[in-house]
């Protein structure tokens, strides 16, 4: 580790909070990756006549616990619970819903307050809140991730291209992109939407087309400023090729500006399938999502449950993430003095 | 009673837990119309000092000791209020700074810049205010003072800008200058002229000069008295005449010892031209007009004609902008130009990027600044096994870290040097790596743009010392720019004076040191060797 890194990495842990908000927003994910764990209609490990099953894993038919039919079992139904309570034992994650799980057996007509079984209560179609949570917190994150690494990809190596050949390459390009940001986002999903089932990919796809231009003009200049340094110079003295250049000598430059960037970067890809998400044009229906819940919580004021969850849980998240942005702008700062 | 009185003045500043203690108890007095010279190397706390006479520190990340006082005119400026030091600062004491780019606001004109001390201190506003910065900027020898008023600082050239400079300092006479390396960032020519006209104003007005610099040259030229520092300590003190013929302290013979001396090594008579160029020519189109069309050209370098003999150096001499960095770029085919380029035979200007790549391991280079020539973020041993990958030299990754090591030494590093990365080194050690990353591929022609300019004397004197080592043992041919006639003095064999993009005079060094024929070589020589103006026509303000 050089002398620099370390500095860098002093600086980070010297602002407190980002560090803490990286710790927590960590364990957040870490444990959404592993949502079918916390929270699944399925138990995580069944005895049954002295053999272990692993539901998570594994599908099972209700013939495996004694039933009649070779269809899939249904471990939420009494009949089979009790068989299986009678020949061994089950043992359930910790909110026994999945993210489409519909609890039939709701006190009140649902949505339903939060309560002992539902403890954020159900949404309009009995589905538990809590449940659907950890599953759109990881496939938000997860979509955002994916974005702004693949965009940062494409936008830093888009800002090399033009910032180190300058010129005609920089200019043709720049208008293109000129052109390019002028292209409508929003009408575009809405028409593509009606041609075609947007997935998680597709919207992937298409937000990617707009987004990674968000850090080309930031490496452009960064590239446009080191191209004359006298290290590139010498460095095209030795007969060292210009992706070589690129690649060792300017690239480690800009980097830091493109990692400073990062998680604002983040916090706006996340945003953005939110607010698609709560427009209706995003994740196919059904699927679980914080935008998603709160169009619902918008259509039922009188469960201010949806609301309030998904704008708290909204609210925590991007703070996290901007928090750790200002420590790693802190890391990054050349004149930081803690 | 002197005007001001420096009793044990030390300075340190805290970061966290490091403390740097960057000046260590200095005392000296400065009189009423004295030149008092504080001459060390950089970081020898010479800066500090001038800064804290005026509390210009970043306090409180500085911070002074409980002994120290710097009393001027009977008041104490150590700890004193912001409305005492507003007082004094730019009015009874000014300060020139080191470099003109920066040290003028470039949003504003300089009418505005000289009348705002002007309107601070002597509530002088409209066209009281005017005539006397038109009376101001004549003094400092300003052309067109008038017509001038209106400029903004890119508009003058560098040493225009420290005139313009010195007219802020001066605007409301202060008893005490102090100029802080003020001719450092400029051509020698320009340096004697700066020089003088400090000289002249303080005869005028009769002030107390405290002159900053780590020039030797110009501290026998201007000084009556001089203070050598050294680790923020002073040395040595006293009567210029007295140190400079009768030195004590080690540190001041070795200061002295220092400048640059001796003769290249003798030419090898069988020597062939290694490198030729007919009329070669770097012309940047000037493009005017909605159209952009191509309404003229600078001529960068205007058709050169020159000759290089394997082993030998030729040194290229000018000021900026003369054009002599752009021939040595296009030279080593860096940048485009027309006209012949040989190299041993064989016509670069015909190779593509391409084909040009195998002979670039012949052809190497050293830049001025050894703060940007080297990657920030690649090891000692990484930059300098880059030109061995790329060109497939060296054997393998033992073998390459063996030759790398080598090297180290013979451009005198430190081994132990090649895991270390280049901030943790000094200016002239730098300047050893990137020689040592040139000298890897065994070059047989060496372009060396400025490689001391930016270093301390004694530094220079050891940087000279090397190359013309590696030369009599490796026989490299060198082709060395510089503005400092006394280092080229010191290695070439040849010269050759450009102005403008073309050449002035050249042949062999001695006769040209001998008898200069043009006047520009001759003002040039004038300024270098003794800070003196010749032949005033014949250079730039």
């Amino acid at each position: 580790m050089t002398p620099l890194t370390r500095r860098r990495l002093q600086n980070f842990r010297a602002n407190r909070r980002g560090y803490w908000s990286l710790w927590l927003f960590l364990a957040l994910f870490v444990a959404s990756l592993f949502a079918e764990f916390i929270a699944n209609d399925q138990p995580l490990l069944v005895r049954y006549d002295g053999h272990f099953y692993f539901p998570i894993f594994a599908d099972y038919t209700e013939s495996d616990f004694g039933g009649d039919l070779p269809i899939a079992a249904d471990y939420r139904d009494p009949d089979l619970a009790k068989r299986i309570d009678a020949h061994g034992f089950m043992i359930w994650p910790l909110i026994p819903f999945g993210d489409n799980t519909i609890n039939y057996n709701l006190p009140s007509p649902a949505p339903s307050p939060p309560d002992k079984v539902d403890w954020l209560g159900t949404d309009n179609q009995g589905r538990d809140v809590l449940a659907r949570l950890i599953y759109g917190f990881r496939i938000s994150v997860l979509f955002g991730l994916t974005l702004t690494i693949v965009s940062s990809i494409i936008g830093v190596a888009a800002g090399a291209i033009q910032g180190y050949y300058g010129g005609l390459v920089d200019i043709s390009f720049q208008r293109f992109m000129e052109v390019w940001a002028g292209l409508p986002v929003l009408y575009l999903l809405i028409i593509l939407s009606s041609i075609i089932a947007p997935n998680f990919w597709w919207l992937l796809i298409i937000m990617l087309l707009f987004s990674w231009m968000s850090l080309v003009d930031l490496v452009r200049a960064e590239f446009l400023r080191a191209r004359n340094f006298d290290y590139v110079r010498a460095a095209r003295a030795l007969g060292v090729g210009n992706p070589t250049i690129i690649w060792r000598h300017v690239l480690p430059n800009a980097m830091v500006a493109t990692l400073t960037f990062l998680p604002f970067i983040l916090n706006g890809s996340i945003t953005t399938l939110t607010s698609l998400d709560f427009l209706g044009f995003g994740l196919p229906p059904g699927s679980p999502s914080l935008g998603e819940l709160l169009a619902e919580g918008k259509d039922n004021l009188q469960a201010p449950w949806l609301g309030l969850t998904a704008f708290f849980v909204l609210a925590v998240m991007l703070s996290l993430l901007i928090f750790i942005g200002e420590a790693v702008r802190d890391a990054f700062d050349p004149r930081k003095v803690r | 009673m002197a005007l001001l009185a420096m009793k044990d003045l030390t300075v340190t500043f805290t970061s966290g837990d490091a403390r740097v203690e960057a000046v260590k108890g200095v005392t000296f007095d400065l009189d009423k119309g004295e030149t008092l010279a504080l001459v060390g190397e950089s970081g020898s706390g010479k800066s500090v000092t001038a800064l804290s006479i005026l509390q210009l520190l970043p306090y409180p990340a500085a911070s002074h000791g409980a002994q120290s006082s710097i009393r001027f005119d009977n008041r104490e400026l150590v700890r004193a209020s912001e409305a005492t030091l507003r007082d004094i600062r730019g009015n009874r004491i000014a300060i020139v700074f080191q470099e003109p780019m920066t040290s003028l606001n470039p949003l504003h004109t300089i009418e505005k810049q000289v009348a705002e001390t002007l309107h601070l201190h002597k509530g002088l506003s409209g066209a009281a205010a005017r005539a006397r910065v038109i009376e101001l900027l004549k003094l400092v020898g300003l052309p067109e003072a008038e017509s001038r008023l209106g400029a903004y600082p890119h508009q003058l050239s560098g040493g225009q800008r420290q005139r313009v400079m010195i007219a802020m300092a001066l605007a409301n006479e202060p008893d005490i200058l102090i100029a802080d390396e003020p001719t450092t960032a400029l051509d020698v020519t320009i340096q004697a002229q700066i020089l003088k006209l400090l000289k002249d104003l303080q005869a005028r007005f009769g002030m107390a000069l405290l002159l900053i610099t780590h020039d030797l040259t110009i501290v026998r030229k201007m000084a009556d008295r001089v203070l050598v520092m050294t680790e923020g300590a002073i040395v040595e003190r006293g009567n210029t005449a007295d140190v400079f013929d009768h030195p004590q302290h080690a540190y001041t013979k070795k200061l002295l010892a220092a400048e640059p001396k001796g003769l290249p090594p003798p030419r090898r008579i069988e020597a062939k031209p290694l490198v030729e160029t007919r009329s070669l020519r770097v012309w940047f189109p000037i493009k005017t007009g909605l159209l952009r069309r191509t309404t003229g050209y600078i001529k960068a370098v205007d058709g050169i004609d020159l000759t290089l003999r394997a082993g030998e150096t030729l040194g290229v001499v000018g000021e900026s902008g003369s054009g002599k960095t752009t021939l040595g770029l296009a030279l080593l085919r860096l940048i485009d130009s027309q006209g012949e380029i040989v190299f041993d035979g064989r016509r670069l200007d015909r190779l593509s990027g391409k084909a040009m790549r195998p002979l670039r391991r012949e052809l190497q280079v050293v830049f001025q600044d050894p703060y940007s020539s080297l990657s920030p973020r690649l090891s000692i041993a990484q930059i300098i096994e880059e030109g061995l990958k790329v060109h497939k030299l060296g054997g393998n990754a033992k073998e390459r870290r063996a030759e790398i090591e080598r090297l180290l030494k013979e451009v005198g590093l430190d081994p132990s040097a090649a895991d270390r990365y280049p901030h943790e080194f000094s200016g002239g050690q730098r300047q050893r790596v990137a020689l040592a990353r040139a000298l890897v591929l065994k070059p047989r022609f060496l372009l060396l743009d400025e490689p001391t300019s930016a270093l301390d004397m004694s530094v220079q004197a050891q940087m000279v010392e090397l190359l013309r080592d590696l030369q009599a043992r490796h026989g490299i041919a060198y082709l060395f720019i510089s503005h400092d006639l006394r280092v080229v003095k010191a290695l070439a064999h040849d010269i050759m004076v450009m102005k403008d993009g073309k050449v002035v005079e050249s042949g062999p060094a001695a006769t040209i040191f001998a008898a200069p024929k043009t006047a520009y070589t001759r003002a040039l020589m004038a300024a270098a060797f003794d800070i003196a103006i010749a032949e005033p026509q014949a250079v730039g303000t």
